[in-house]
């Protein structure tokens, strides 16, 4: 094995696409750093077979495969902390690794370099029931967190459509559909246990603080979540969990137009109904999901809608919610009651991006699209929008956490196909710049990754860029964390 | 007629998703510091009873845990979940160990003459032991009709008749049960429901009631002894053959043909 390293340096090294100005050279994987890594994490867990290295090296994007030099398994802080001494001694790259279900790209090893795999660091190291929080390492996902805590009466809220790791959740600020209600990662991780680049290892909130708020030093935490793994490796999250809801119920309203339904969303928050969730399915979009997820739902603008709460709560907000909706053209509301049709309402939602591409145009990639706007500019975002991707060729099947001003479009390309990639390309800029017009961003919650880079240069202007890339070269001046994401230094 | 009395068993197991690992006495598992709680298919027997009582035709459940202090844990999120009271029958340390489920069996013959129960909801095996024999037997000692492997339950107009879908290798087949009777659950019966923070709450006010088999006079010695417990043998790496020669080859030197 040792000896094939150098082989498949030379022979099989995949590079990105889009070329990566290097800020000095990087050192190369050899034969001692190899057997330095074996030495530290055991002979099992480095691995440079081709397959682990390809898996490694793709997302659920659409962005091409780019595998890295080696995969590693670490199953300790103090193992990460040396394996990233040994590679910021060598000026080697590392891309953590969680449940590989991110949505930009960002576990492509665009410099080759070392992926930590972190899935064996997998224990809910405490829950504090009393205090609201849980603290987990990286191979803990969200589902694997609600199951742990299931007796305590309190959840994880936040749910993006995989079962991501909740570490990895943090590293790209994710949200999901209780954001409406529960908010997004940005607001729900208390404290960080970070390697840095050099090994050294930081805790973002305080050495073991768990306070419910702090005004002690820099917000570090929300430096590092959203940083998409280009400020260190995330060890360890402590995060906050909420009561699970005394009374739950969803409902189905079907809409005459895109129009009636957004314009519901958008008048349920500005009436102040404290919603569960609030999500938008375009009339493609439910089609897809009737077939895949085996609903029945009319096919036509939709709103899944979620009421939780005290039973009265419940009652009272379904009442209000119903007036809205049928003011806009709504139709009466299919209830979903029990906890198996829920269930399987939201397991349907979840499932919307396999959906798509298993269902509408099996074979090609879905390239995602995720703009978050203003509510008050929704509306208009979003049928614009929709006016375009009718015009289009392609099928693009519009789904959106409308109760945040965020949407996902799928487009399905052929990626071998040049002009639709050019097409879906062209369509993807329009509607981030569309939202960036109108005081939105490029990405609400997927993250920059390696396909937004020059949206974020817009977004932030040149004060913005500089001074993230003052902070990148003060903790990582190497610029061996993730390198080819979120920004160039 | 007047709702049901519901007797549910739930048993305090390792968790389903620890990774579970041999003792080096090879007697056992290890399950000190690991994660435990209720049985998979009891959380479902419980949450069939609950739907039961929110439909109005159970009038009490009544819950049962036997094995050491920790089940009153358990027996607290089944309060919280939905249960009446509950009854913790004491069993630790060799004797929990070597406890089988005839002598759990006999356990709730007592308790349902006790309590007068009319429906017993067990899980349809407890994922530790796998034994599927609990609901079983204690049908035989209470000479009651059973059902097991129900993935559907419904109690008809008529007076004490339950209709029952059972899951079983050729597809499903749909029953008619006489009560009292023991029924045992499927995965597919339900969906439970999770334990919410004021239940919680409430649940500490429900009473527990303390038992031991000596005074139940139950006789719990075990039947059958562990010799062993191993782990499964570990995986070997394949080898791949260039082609249909040498594999026939590789298959005569392991004298597999």
């Amino acid at each position: 094995m040792l000896a094939s390293c150098k082989q498949i340096l030379t022979s099989l090294r995949h590079r990105c696409v889009s070329t990566v100005p290097a800020t000095g050279s990087y050192g190369s994987l050899t034969d001692s750093v190899c057997q330095r890594l074996e030495n530290i994490l055991g002979k099992g867990n480095v691995s440079t077979s081709l397959p682990l290295r390809e898996q490694h090296g793709r997302d659920e994007s659409h962005h091409s495969c780019a595998p890295p030099d080696a995969v590693v398994f670490p199953s300790s802080l103090e193992q990460v902390a040396e394996v990233a001494r040994t590679c910021s001694h060598e000026r080697i790259p590392m891309i953590p690794f969680g449940t590989g279900t991110g949505l930009e790209g960002g576990v492509g090893a665009v410099e080759g370099g070392v992926c930590l795999d972190l899935s064996k660091m997998n224990s809910v190291v405490e829950v504090h029931s009393e205090d609201f929080y849980a603290t987990v390492q990286p191979g803990v996902t969200r589902n694997a967190l609600n199951g742990y805590i299931r007796d305590t009466g309190l959840f994880f809220p936040i749910d993006p459509g995989a079962d991501a790791s909740i570490c990895g959740m943090a590293a790209t600020s994710a949200s999901g559909t209780n954001a409406v209600r529960y908010g997004t990662m940005r607001e729900n991780v208390m404290n960080l246990q970070v390697v840095l680049a050099d090994g050294r290892v930081l805790h973002t909130a305080g050495l073991n603080v768990r306070a419910k708020k702090s005004s002690a030093g820099f917000n570090l935490t929300n430096l590092f979540v959203g940083s998409e793994g280009t400020l260190g490796i995330i060890t360890m999250a402590t995060v906050r969990l909420y009561g699970v809801p005394e009374a739950a119920i969803a409902a189905v309203c079907s809409f005459p137009s895109v129009k009636a339904a957004v314009d519901t969303s958008v008048d349920i928050l500005q009436a102040g109904i404290p919603i569960a969730r609030v999500e938008f399915l375009d009339e493609i979009s439910i089609g897809a999901a009737n077939k895949f997820s085996k609903l029945d739902y009319p096919v036509c603008p939709t709103l899944f809608l979620e009421f939780t709460g005290s039973h009265l709560a419940v009652e009272e907000q379904t009442k209000a919610v119903g007036e809205i909706a049928q003011g806009n053209g709504g139709s009466e509301f299919k209830w979903a009651k029990s906890h198996e049709e829920r269930a399987k309402l939201w397991k349907a939602r979840h499932e919307w991006y396999y959906a798509g591409v298993t269902t509408l145009r099996p074979g090609v990639k879905g390239w995602t699209t995720d703009v978050c706007v203003p509510i008050s500019k929704l509306t208009e975002v979003l049928t614009e929008t929709k006016k375009d991707l009718d015009a289009s060729p392609l099928i693009a099947p519009i789904i959106g956490h409308v109760g945040d001003g965020n949407f996902h479009c799928l487009i399905l390309t052929d990626p071998s196909d040049k002009e639709e990639m050019a097409e879906t390309k062209a369509l993807a800029r329009k509607m981030a710049l569309r939202a960036q017009a109108v005081g939105g961003t490029c990405t609400g919650e997927h993250g920059v990754g390696r396909g937004k880079m020059d949206l974020l240069r817009e977004e932030f202007g040149s004060v913005g860029m500089e001074v993230m890339r003052q902070i990148k070269a003060s903790l990582d001046p190497l610029n061996i964390m993730n390198p080819g994401k979120v920004f160039l230094p | 007629m007047s709702g049901l009395r519901v007797l549910v068993g739930c048993k305090r197991v390792i968790d389903y998703a620890v990774k579970v690992r041999v003792r080096p006495d090879k007697m056992g598992v290890v399950t000190e510091g690991v994660k435990h709680s209720m049985n998979p298919f009891d959380e479902i027997a419980l949450e069939e009873a609950v739907r039961l009582k929110e439909k109005k035709v159970a009038s009490e459940i009544l819950v049962f845990s036997c094995g050491p202090k920790q089940c009153q844990e358990t027996l607290r999120t089944a309060l919280a979940v939905g249960a009446d009271r509950a009854i913790h029958v004491e069993v630790s340390g060799e004797d929990y160990e070597k406890l089988e489920p005839l002598a759990v069996a006999k356990m709730l013959a007592k308790i349902v003459e006790q309590e007068k129960s009319d429906l017993v909801l067990l899980g349809k095996q407890a994922i530790d032991d796998d034994c599927n024999q609990t609901g079983q037997m204690l049908a035989g000692l209470l000479d009651w009709p059973q059902a097991t492997f129900v993935s559907s339950l419904t109690k008809e107009e008529g007076e004490g008749l339950l209709s029952i879908t059972r899951e079983v290798d050729g597809g499903l087949e749909n029953i008619r049960v006489k009560l009292p009777a023991v029924v045992t659950a499927d995965l597919r019966l339900n969906e439970p429901r999770y334990a919410t923070l004021p239940n919680i709450m409430k649940a500490k006010k429900k009473p527990i009631v303390a038992m031991n088999p000596k005074d139940m006079g139950v006789d719990i010695a075990p039947h059958l002894s562990v010799l062993s417990v191993e782990d499964p043998p570990v995986r070997e790496a394949g080898s791949k053959v260039e082609n249909v020669d040498e594999l026939l080859a590789k298959l005569k030197e392991v004298g597999a043909v």
